[in-house]
C-alpha cells in the first residue's frame, strides 16, 4: 500500500500551491489569512496521516518520482522514523499556521504574499527532507529549507542587525550543508549510488563509518545548534517574525535531529560506542550551556533561543545514550533512551512553538522585546498569559505536562547506565546525570524568570496599559499547541506508542507503551511507572478542595493590596525584580562561561545608568580567529589583483604559454 | 601557371612578411604607424588567402579573402584612423621601455611557436602547413605587444593583430574555417571595434587621457 505516501505528496504539493496562490494578490492580507488557515488544515491532515501510519505499525512505503535529473530520479520513502517527524511537523505546523493567519500584518517588511510563499515553501521543504530517500532529493530539499528560512528571517531586511543575523545563519547553514553532502559522499561507500537504499547496503570500514558520522554530526549539529556551532541561533531567532522563529526552533531544528537519527541508526550499519559518548558529552554541554545563557538574557526571544539550544542538547544526550546502549547490546535500554529523545523532540516542538508565538503576541501588543520594559501583562492579555503558562510549565518540566514525561524518561535511561560494560564510562556518566538534573532545574529557573518578568508583577512602562489581547486566530493557534502539551503530558502513552513503532523498526526492540490503561512503565512495572492522568486528577482534587476550603468555608474575602511594603508605602514598578536581577545569581555562579563588560555608575552620578553586556566566549575564542584567518588569506590572494591591465594580460599570456607547453609535452 | 612548389615559396615569403610586421609593431611608438602596419598585415593576409584559394581550387576561400580585404585592409584601419583623429590622438606616441629586451622575448616566443607547431604541421596536409609556426608566433607577439603597451588604442590594435594571426593559422592548417563562422567573427570584430571606440571616449572623458594606468585607480582596496 503506497496510499499514504501518495496522499502525503499531494498534501505537500498543496502547500506549494497555497504559497503560489498568494501571489494573486501581492498585498492582500485577507487572501493570505485564508491561505494560512488552509495551510494549517493541510498540516493537520499531514499529522493525521502520519499518526495513522504509525498506529498501523509503520511498514515502509517507497515511491520513485518521475522528477529530478535524467538517470537520477527522486526517491521518497515513508517509514516509522519519517512518519514520527512528519507527525511532529504536522501537529506543530497546524498551530503555527493558524497563529500566523492572525499574526502577519501588512506593512511589516516583506509583502504578505511573499511571506506566505516563503512560509509554505519552508513547510513543504521540511516535509520533503523527511520523506527523501536519496541524497540528491535530500540535499535539494535541505537547501530549499535553508534558503526559504533565510528569506523569512530577513523579512525585515531594512534593519542592518537583521541582515547581519540572516547572513550569519546563511553561512552556518551552508557550511553545515557541505558537511552533510560530504557525509553522503562517504556513505555511498564506492557504489556511486546515492539512494538511501544503496547506502544501507554499503559496507564501510570503521574508519570511513566514523568519518561519515562525524561529518554528519558537524552538518546536522550546525543546523540543530549544538555548542559550539550554535552562534547563529540566538541571532536568527530574535530577528525572525515570531511564527517563523517558532517554525525554525520548533520544527527546523528537528529536521537536523531527524537527519542525525537517519544517518546514525538507519544508513550506517556499524556504530562505535565512543560515538555515543561523544554525543552524550556534546549534548550535556550544550544543554548546560544553553540553560546558563538563557538565564542571563534580557531579550525574551534570545532567551527562548538559548533555551532551544538547551533542549537540543537534551535530545542529543538521549541519542548519545541510545548509541551507547545499542553498541553494548542493551537494546531495550537503547530503545528507552531513543524514545526519550524522540518524545522530547515532539514536546519541544510543541512548547517552544507555543512560547515563541506567545512572545509574538506580546511583541505586537507592546512593541517591546526587552524584558526590562514588560511586566504585569497577565491583566491585559489573559488569554496569552494563560496559554503561555501551559508552555512555561511544560518546558520547566513540571508534571502533569509533557516536558516532564520526556525528561523523566531520559533520567530513567540514565539509571540503567551502570549496566554498560565500560568501567571508565560508568564512573563518568553519573556526573552526566547530575549535569542533566542541573540543566532541568536551571531551565525551570529560566522559565520562572521568563513568565514572571513578562506577565506578573507591575507594568514597567506606562504604555503597557494599552496592550490588547491576541485576536481569535492567534488564540486558536496558541490553544492548539497548549492542548498538545497537556494531552501528551496526561496521556504519554500516545507519544510512547508512536515512538515504539520507530524504535521497533530501527532497534528491533521497543519500550512498553503502557503497563495498564492509565499507567506507563517503560521497562517493567516494578521499576518505575508514571500516570499523568492520575497525577492530574490528584492535582485538580487537591487544588479544588483547597479552593473550596478557603473560599467558602474560611473567610472567603478577596483583598487586593501590595504584598509587602517594608514600611515604605510608595511602591513603584521600578522596585520589582528585573530580568538582570533574576539572572544575577547565575551570572555570579557561572561567571567563567561569560565575557562580561559592565559599566557601574559612580555614586555621585545624578542620572545613574547601569549597563552590562554579556558575550559568548566561544564567539571570540573560535569564530573571530577563523574570520581573521580567512581575511588574511583573502588579503594574501588579493595581491594577485594589482589593478594594472598589463599584469592581467600577462596572467592570460602565461596561462596560454603554460597550456601550450603542456600540449607540447 | 605557377607550380604548387612556387606557390608554397611565395606563401612562405608572405608569412615571413607577417612575422616581420609583427616585430615592427612591437617596436613602433606612433599610434598612426601601428594602424598602417595593421593594414599591411591585412593586405598580406589577403594575398596569402588568395594564393591558397587558387592552389586549392576551393572557391569559398575567395570569399573569405574578399572579406579580409574589405574588413581588415579597408574598413578597420579607416575606422581606427577616424577614431584617433576624433580623439585628437593622431600624433600620440607612447614611451616604450627597453625595446631590445622586448625583441629578445619576442625571439624566444617565435622559437617556442615553431617548436610547438612542428608536430602539428606534420599532421596537416595543406600546402601552407609550414607556416603554422609563423601564425602561432604572430598570435603570441601580438599578445606580447598588448602586455607592453599602455594606451587604450594600442590594446585594440594588438587585439586585431592577434585575430589576424588566428585567421592565418586557420587558413594554413585547414584551409580556413567554415564560412558561417568566418562571417560571425568578422561581424564580431567590427562590432567590437565600435564598442571599444565608445569606451575610448568614455575613458578619455573620465581621465582626460587614454593612458590605461589611470584605470588602476578603479581598483577597490
Amino acid at each position: 500500500m503506497v496510499h499514504d505516501l501518495r496522499f502525503l505528496l499531494i498534501l505537500v504539493t498543496i502547500w506549494v500551491v497555497l504559497g503560489l496562490a498568494g501571489l494573486l494578490g501581492l498585498h492582500s492580507i485577507r487572501l493570505e489569512r485564508l491561505l494560512f488557515l488552509l495551510g494549517a488544515l493541510v498540516a493537520f491532515s499531514v499529522a493525521v496521516l502520519a499518526g495513522m501510519f504509525l498506529a498501523a505499525g509503520g511498514t515502509a512505503q517507497v515511491l520513485v518520482l518521475p522528477l529530478g535529473l535524467p538517470d537520477l530520479p527522486f526517491h521518497i520513502r515513508l517509514d516509522a522514523l519519517s512518519a514520527f517527524f512528519l507527525l511532529l511537523v504536522g501537529v506543530a505546523g497546524a498551530g503555527i499556521s493558524t497563529f500566523a493567519a492572525g499574526y502577519f500584518r501588512s506593512g511589516e517588511g516583506t509583502a504578505p504574499a511573499l511571506l506566505g510563499l516563503q512560509y509554505h515553501v519552508f513547510l513543504a521543504s521540511m516535509a520533503v527532507v523527511i520523506l527523501a530517500d536519496d541524497a540528491y532529493l535530500f540535499m535539494v530539499a535541505w537547501e530549499t529549507m535553508a534558503l526559504s528560512s533565510y528569506f523569512l528571517v530577513t523579512s525585515q531586511h531594512r534593519i542592518p542587525d537583521i541582515r547581519r543575523a540572516g547572513f550569519l545563519y546563511l553561512i552556518m547553514a551552508h557550511v553545515g550543508a557541505i558537511c552533510i553532502l560530504l557525509s553522503f559522499g562517504v556513505l555511498q561507500g564506492g557504489s556511486w549510488q546515492f539512494t538511501f537504499d544503496a547506502m544501507r547496503g554499503a559496507s564501510l570500514t570503521p574508519f570511513w563509518a566514523t568519518t561519515a558520522f562525524l561529518l554528519a554530526l558537524l552538518g546536522f549539529g550546525a543546523k540543530a545548534g549544538l555548542v559550539p556551532l550554535h552562534v547563529w541561533l540566538p541571532e536568527a531567532h530574535p530577528a525572525a517574525p515570531s511564527p517563523v522563529s517558532a517554525m525554525m526552533s520548533g520544527l527546523m531544528l528537528k529536521t537536523a535531529i531527524y537527519g542525525m537519527l537517519r544517518i546514525s541508526f538507519d544508513l550506517l550499519h556499524v556504530r562505535l560506542w565512543w560515538w555515543g559518548a561523544l554525543l552524550l558529552a556534546l549534548g550535556l554541554f550544550s544543554a548546560l550551556y544553553g540553560a546558563i545563557f538563557a538565564a542571563v538574557q534580557t531579550d525574551m526571544k534570545r532567551l527562548l533561543a538559548y533555551s532551544s539550544i538547551e533542549n537540543i542538547g537534551v535530545i542529543f544526550t538521549g541519542i548519545g545514550l541510545a548509541i551507547l546502549f545499542e553498541t553494548s547490546g542493551l537494546r531495550l535500554f537503547a530503545a528507552l533512551a531513543f524514545t526519550a529523545a524522540l518524545v522530547h523532540a515532539l514536546n519541544h516542538a510543541l512548547f517552544k512553538s507555543l512560547l515563541f508565538l506567545a512572545t509574538g503576541s506580546v511583541l505586537h501588543a507592546t512593541k517591546q522585546r526587552s524584558l526590562g520594559k514588560l511586566g504585569g501583562l497577565i491583566r491585559h492579555m489573559p488569554w496569552v498569559a494563560t496559554l503561555a503558562l501551559v508552555g512555561t510549565l511544560s518546558i520547566a518540566g513540571l508534571p502533569p505536562l509533557n516536558g516532564f514525561v520526556s525528561e523523566w524518561l531520559l533520567l530513567q535511561s540514565f539509571l540503567f547506565t551502570p549496566q554498560l560494560p565500560h568501567a571508565f564510562l560508568n564512573m563518568l556518566i553519573p556526573l552526566g546525570a547530575a549535569a542533566l538534573a542541573l540543566t532541568v532545574a536551571l531551565a525551570a529557573y529560566v522559565m520562572v524568570k521568563f513568565y514572571g518578568v513578562i506577565f506578573l508583577g507591575q507594568p514597567r512602562e506606562a504604555s503597557l496599559a494599552n496592550a490588547r489581547d491576541a485576536n481569535w486566530l492567534e488564540r486558536l493557534g496558541l490553544g492548539w499547541l497548549a492542548l498538545g502539551c497537556i494531552v501528551i503530558g496526561v496521556l504519554p502513552q500516545l507519544a510512547l506508542r508512536s515512538a515504539a513503532a520507530v524504535t521497533g523498526t530501527l532497534l528491533g526492540e521497543s519500550v512498553r507503551p503502557s503497563a495498564t490503561v492509565w499507567w506507563i512503565a517503560p521497562i517493567a512495572s516494578g521499576q518505575a511507572s508514571y500516570s499523568g492522568l492520575i497525577l492530574l486528577l490528584g492535582i485538580v482534587g487537591v487544588v479544588g478542595v483547597a479552593f473550596v476550603l478557603v473560599r467558602f468555608l474560611a473567610h472567603g474575602r478577596v483583598r487586593r493590596t501590595a504584598t509587602w511594603d517594608c514600611g515604605y508605602p510608595w511602591q513603584t514598578s521600578r522596585m520589582q525584580d528585573t530580568a538582570e536581577g533574576f539572572g544575577q545569581p547565575i551570572r555570579h555562579m557561572f561567571g567563567g562561561f561569560f565575557r562580561m563588560e559592565r559599566d557601574l555608575p559612580s555614586p555621585t552620578d545624578r542620572a545613574p545608568r547601569y549597563r552590562i553586556h554579556i558575550e559568548d566566549r566561544l564567539w571570540r575564542g573560535i569564530y573571530l580567529p577563523i574570520a581573521r584567518g580567512v581575511q588574511r588569506l583573502a588579503d594574501a590572494i588579493g595581491v594577485v589583483q594589482s589593478g594594472r591591465l598589463s599584469i592581467y594580460l600577462l596572467y592570460s599570456f602565461l596561462t596560454l604559454i603554460a597550456l601550450l607547453i603542456f600540449v607540447l609535452l | 601557371m605557377p607550380t604548387s612548389h612556387l606557390i608554397a615559396q611565395v606563401l612562405n615569403v608572405l608569412a615571413a612578411g607577417l612575422l616581420l610586421i609583427s616585430f615592427a609593431m612591437l617596436s613602433r611608438r606612433r599610434t598612426q604607424r601601428l594602424i598602417t602596419l595593421l593594414a599591411w598585415q591585412g593586405a598580406i593576409l589577403f594575398l596569402s588567402t588568395c594564393l591558397v584559394a587558387h592552389s586549392s581550387g576551393l572557391s569559398e576561400i575567395y570569399y573569405s579573402a574578399a572579406l579580409t580585404l574589405m574588413l581588415k585592409v579597408i574598413a578597420l584601419p579607416w575606422i581606427l584612423h577616424r577614431l584617433i583623429y576624433q580623439l585628437g590622438a593622431q600624433w600620440d606616441s607612447e614611451p616604450l621601455v627597453n625595446i631590445p629586451a622586448t625583441m629578445l622575448v619576442g625571439l624566444v616566443l617565435v622559437i617556442f611557436a615553431f617548436g610547438l607547431a612542428q608536430p602539428i604541421s606534420m599532421l596537416a596536409t595543406t600546402i601552407t602547413r609550414h607556416t603554422l609556426g609563423i601564425a602561432l608566433a604572430v598570435i603570441l607577439l601580438a599578445f606580447l605587444m598588448m602586455i607592453t603597451r599602455r594606451k587604450a588604442i594600442t590594446q585594440v590594435i594588438g587585439f586585431l593583430a592577434m585575430e589576424n594571426g588566428l585567421f592565418f593559422a586557420a587558413t594554413s592548417a585547414t584551409y580556413g574555417m567554415p564560412m558561417v563562422i568566418e562571417l560571425g567573427i568578422a561581424l564580431d570584430l567590427l562590432v567590437g571595434v565600435f564598442i571599444l571606440g565608445i569606451f575610448f571616449f568614455q575613458i578619455r572623458e573620465q581621465f582626460d587621457s587614454l593612458d590605461l594606468h589611470h584605470l588602476e585607480s578603479l581598483k577597490e582596496d
